[in-house]
């Protein structure tokens, strides 16, 4: 899991202790996925448990230690080297939520799909916005100490970038959906409309018969 | 309409669309392409317009330019209504307040690129030498200052897109209208150049530009949704509100302490 081997990532560089993790994790992801203390420490004791890291003592403040051991590292090696695996999509409530609107009588779709698009746009705006100042170099507190803060600047605009280009997916998505859903309404229109034809022939042609009579 | 605004801050819009309609042909062949937009655009605002095509966007924005007349409704820029100036005040009025990028860039292919971009500086009074300066000076802050003397022709379409947008932008035009400016740009030079009309708007003009794609408009203030003629939903961004925005704050906070 992500976190797992985030925390894998920065114990490589050398021992560190729970409360650092969570501040450097935060400063490369500019706190999109915010971890909490306990999380980081559930996670160590899960490393540590499957021999992945190990205690590497206290300092003079009481801050446990813990440094990565050789199945960790490798560990690490495996997972820079192995894509992250799209077998299992994640679950996706935007389409499951679509998929449940097109079957479910009396949801206005098309409305569904508007409100979600104004909504992604705003969070792209927003993303954007970030992105403008993280690019015009506005430094940011919580960017870690000057030399780490330029490589996590970079991590942070990788980061904003992927939300930006998952945000527009959704959004060319649900263009697509839109211009689907259309043009399922015209076949629609066009099947009622040739059945509405059938019907008024079949109408018609007893007072046909009659005129022949 | 109500002339006053509560929600923006300041005065007069630079662009003004008061109940805009469009009717292209007649009789059976009507076609309603703008079916009553009404639009301001402030100082400092960066609008983009979004809708699938056939909309009315590249209409909205031929309208706002003074390229094309509304059937009703009227188009003011920085308060004055274009319908109801002569040829040449109009000529002047979109020579001296309005850039604009079109979608086929329009260069003139017997100007060199410095030449078409002072052009309208020129036009304006300026001597021949301080425009030039001043295009250069476009061309620098579209990062093609090489391209200073090339022709249309021999430029790439991206490159020529650009001098139509360096064009746009010189002088103290208050609006900008630009079709889809970064249509045959690559990811991070039409960023580039995004980020050019976002410099421009925080400097205090206004723009308005048609795009599909979401990433571009994002670079805007208000993202406008045009379908069949209607102006039928807006997203506005500011700079609270975003759960993002809010957690970087947090994130801050708490290096912070």
């Amino acid at each position: 899991m992500s976190i797992r081997h985030g925390l894998l990532a920065l114990l490589g560089q050398g021992p560190r202790y729970g409360y650092q993790l969570r501040t450097e994790f935060e400063a490369r992801t500019g706190a999109t996925w915010p971890l909490n203390v306990g999380q980081v420490y559930t996670t160590l004791s899960r490393l540590e448990r499957d021999g992945l890291v190990e205690p590497a003592g206290e300092d003079e403040e009481g801050h446990q230690f813990y440094e990565v051991t050789d199945a960790g590292r490798a560990e690490l090696r495996a997972w820079f080297d192995t894509p992250v695996p799209r077998t299992n999509p994640p679950r996706d409530e935007l389409a499951i939520k679509l998929a449940m609107a097109v079957t479910v009588p009396g949801v206005d779709v098309s409305a569904v799909v508007q409100g979600q698009r104004r909504h992604s746009i705003k969070a792209l705006q927003d993303y954007t916005r970030l992105k403008g100042r993280a690019l015009a170099g506005e430094p940011r507190l919580g960017a870690g100490t000057a030399s780490a803060s330029a490589n996590n600047d970079l991590a942070w605009l990788l980061v904003l970038e992927q939300l930006i280009f998952q945000t527009e997916a959704e959004i060319r998505w649900l263009d697509h959906c839109e211009t689907r859903l259309a043009q399922q309404a015209e076949i629609e229109q066009a099947r009622a409309a040739e059945a509405a034809g059938q019907e008024t022939a079949r109408t018609f042609r007893p007072g046909r018969r009659r005129t022949r009579s | 309409m109500s002339h006053t605004d509560p929600t923006s801050s300041g005065g007069r819009p630079v662009l003004h669309l008061d109940g805009i309609t469009r009717v292209h042909g007649q009789g059976a062949a009507e076609v309603h392409a703008l079916r009553g937009i009404d639009l301001r655009v402030h100082p400092g605002e960066f609008v983009a317009v979004m809708g699938p095509s056939g909309s009315g966007k590249s209409t909205l924005l031929t309208l706002a330019g003074g390229l094309d007349t509304p059937t009703t409704g009227q188009v003011l820029v920085e308060g004055v209504a274009l319908g109801g100036l002569n040829r040449k005040r109009l000529a002047e009025v979109r020579r001296r307040s309005v850039g604009y990028v079109f979608q086929d860039y329009n260069l003139i292919p017997a100007l060199t690129a410095a030449e078409n971009i002072s052009l309208p500086r020129e036009l304006d009074g300026l001597s021949a030498r301080a425009a030039r300066r001043e295009a250069l000076a476009a061309l620098e802050e579209l990062g093609i200052p090489e391209l200073a003397d090339r022709f249309p022709d021999d430029m790439s379409g991206g490159q020529q897109q650009r001098v139509a947008i360096a064009r746009a932008l010189i002088g103290d035009r208050r609006l900008v209208l630009a079709d889809e400016p970064t249509g045959a740009l690559d990811s991070t030079t039409g960023e580039a150049v995004l980020a050019v009309l976002r410099a421009r708007c925080d400097a205090g003009a206004a723009a308005m530009m048609v795009t599909h794609e979401a990433r571009h408009a994002a670079w805007a203030d208000r993202v406008v949704f045009l379908r069949d003629g209607r102006m039928v939903d807006e997203s506005i961004s500011q700079d609270a509100g975003s759960l993002l925005v809010s957690a970087a704050a947090n994130a801050k906070r708490q290096g912070e302490e």
